[in-house]
């Protein structure tokens, strides 16, 4: 039942999303415009992109990440769900899981469109180290929407919503952001992975430990 | 068990002492309130009287800040997890999602309340709203009313043994009314209890066995509706709650 209760939170979210669009289309572009802009600014320099397109790119994912998830609980607030969430009988973490797997479908994407347009936009092959790239992004990812989920959830029935939610997010996303940044910068220059594993390692540990607090935080959270 | 408990197996609502502040402005002072199961009660009330806050505190969605409320044998606070298994609270909001249809409105409540029903089920809670031709709708092309009379098929799926309803028959036309005053009447006589506001003198006085006046914080007057007409709710109504001293 557990299961079928985080399940029906997905349904949810993924039905809402592919009839409304707002969260998909609003992002989209988002990421044309940051990338029309990285573009502006670094031109066709292959030195410096090569030095500057890891940081973009991840910039790129937590700036349009910072936008979905800030919208996560959003259809609640706005159709006065979140009492009917909160009167639901059984474990709360079963909606956060649901909630937390729709903002990671949509997430990521968000991240494969970008990912192209950054291999269009900078003429950059990313053929041979998609797979590596792939497994980097995901990781990252999990992390970041574990948190997101949470803080969104934190933040979603105060006023000073939008300001509030970076400030909290930002600082606890470090350890991701820069295991994210780290790998991304060693695949993007040919190294393999195992040559990132620490890394990618500390990104696991990041991932368990969010998805952890997550689950045994989020009915306290849900209550306020 | 002690003899509170013993007296608590009684009521399926027992509120006793109940004081609930907003920084530090009381909104209800001492509010004592029993229901047996079986038995409606209408609060009546001016605006401001507490009657939603009473409402909230029950469905476990506010905590009081002194005394004790119990439904089902379950403190409100302590043991809010299973108060939310037996009550069913209907509010100003429809809690409905604009992009889904009716039907997947009722399968994703009735899913996350670990109450899941059947296609049959559904159809049949729809119908008895009179939303059975729209039960592929989605819910952003249904008026206020239709998104109430959906809010009542979602709480009859969830089976209650209590019913919380604010305002039930705000927005709905006569037919849809009637359809609630019959639901009401239905679940009462199966031992169910109700508690509801309104601020009708007609309207959902028909099922209440008693009318309840909250002013000043507490309970003003508590009487038997067998005997009263509704002039004779109006009049106690603009005694009590319009001059609570």
């Amino acid at each position: 039942m557990y299961a079928r209760r985080a399940w029906i939170v997905l349904w949810k979210d993924v039905l809402v999303e592919r009839r409304s669009k707002e969260a998909l289309n609003a992002l989209f572009f988002f990421a044309l415009l940051l990338l029309f802009i990285f573009q502006f600014t670094l031109g066709g320099d292959r030195e410096r992109l090569a030095g500057a397109l890891p940081g973009l790119l991840w910039l790129g994912f937590v700036l349009s990440g910072l936008v979905g998830l800030g919208r996560a609980f959003l259809t609640e607030r706005d159709h006065d769900c979140w009492e009917g969430l909160l009167l639901s009988p059984g474990d709360k973490s079963a909606i956060y899981l649901g909630k937390l797997a729709g903002n990671l479908l949509l997430m990521l994407l968000v991240e494969a469109i970008m990912l192209v347009l950054f291999g269009v936009f900078f003429n950059i092959d990313l053929g041979r180290r998609l797979p590596a790239l792939a497994g980097v992004v995901v990781l990252g990812t999990v992390g970041f929407a574990a948190v997101g989920t949470l803080f969104a959830a934190m933040t979603a029935q105060v006023r000073a919503r939008e300001l509030l939610f970076p400030v909290l997010l930002l600082p606890v996303l470090v350890p991701v952001l820069l295991g994210a940044v780290k790998a991304t910068e060693a695949v993007l220059a040919g190294e393999s992975l195992s040559g990132v594993m620490h890394w990618l390692k500390l990104l696991a540990a990041a991932d368990i430990v969010y998805v952890a607090v997550g689950v045994l935080t989020f009915d306290a959270i849900l209550e306020g | 068990m002690d003899w509170f408990d013993t007296m608590m197996a009684d009521f399926a609502v027992q509120v006793s002492g109940l004081k609930k502040f907003y920084a530090g402005r009381p909104v209800l002072t001492e509010v004592n309130l029993s229901i047996r199961p079986g038995e409606a009660v209408a609060l009546l009330g001016a605006n401001g009287a507490g009657k939603t806050t009473l409402l909230r505190i029950l469905a476990t969605l506010s905590r009081p800040s002194r005394g004790k409320a119990v439904i089902a044998g379950h403190d409100c606070v302590k043991q809010a997890e299973r108060v939310r298994e037996s009550v069913g609270f209907v509010a100003h909001g429809a809690w409905v999602y604009d992009d889904l249809t009716a039907l997947e409105n009722l399968t994703f409540w009735t899913t996350l309340s670990s109450r899941p029903a059947d296609g049959e089920e559904l159809r049949t809670a729809l119908t008895a709203v009179d939303l059975d031709r729209f039960a592929h709708a989605r819910v952003r092309t249904f008026s206020v009313g239709m998104k109430r009379r959906l809010a009542l098929a979602r709480l009859t799926l969830s089976r209650p043994r209590v019913i919380l309803l604010d305002e039930p028959f705000a927005g709905l036309d006569q037919r849809a009314g009637k359809w609630v005053d019959e639901y009401l009447a239905a679940f009462k006589a199966a031992g169910g209890c109700v508690l509801l506001t309104t601020h009708s003198f007609g309207r959902g006085l028909g099922v209440a066995d008693r009318i309840v006046i909250l002013a000043g914080g507490g309970v003003v007057l508590d009487t038997p509706t067998a005997t009263l007409s509704p002039d004779d709710v109006r009049r106690l109504y603009e005694a009590h709650a319009e001059d609570p001293t």
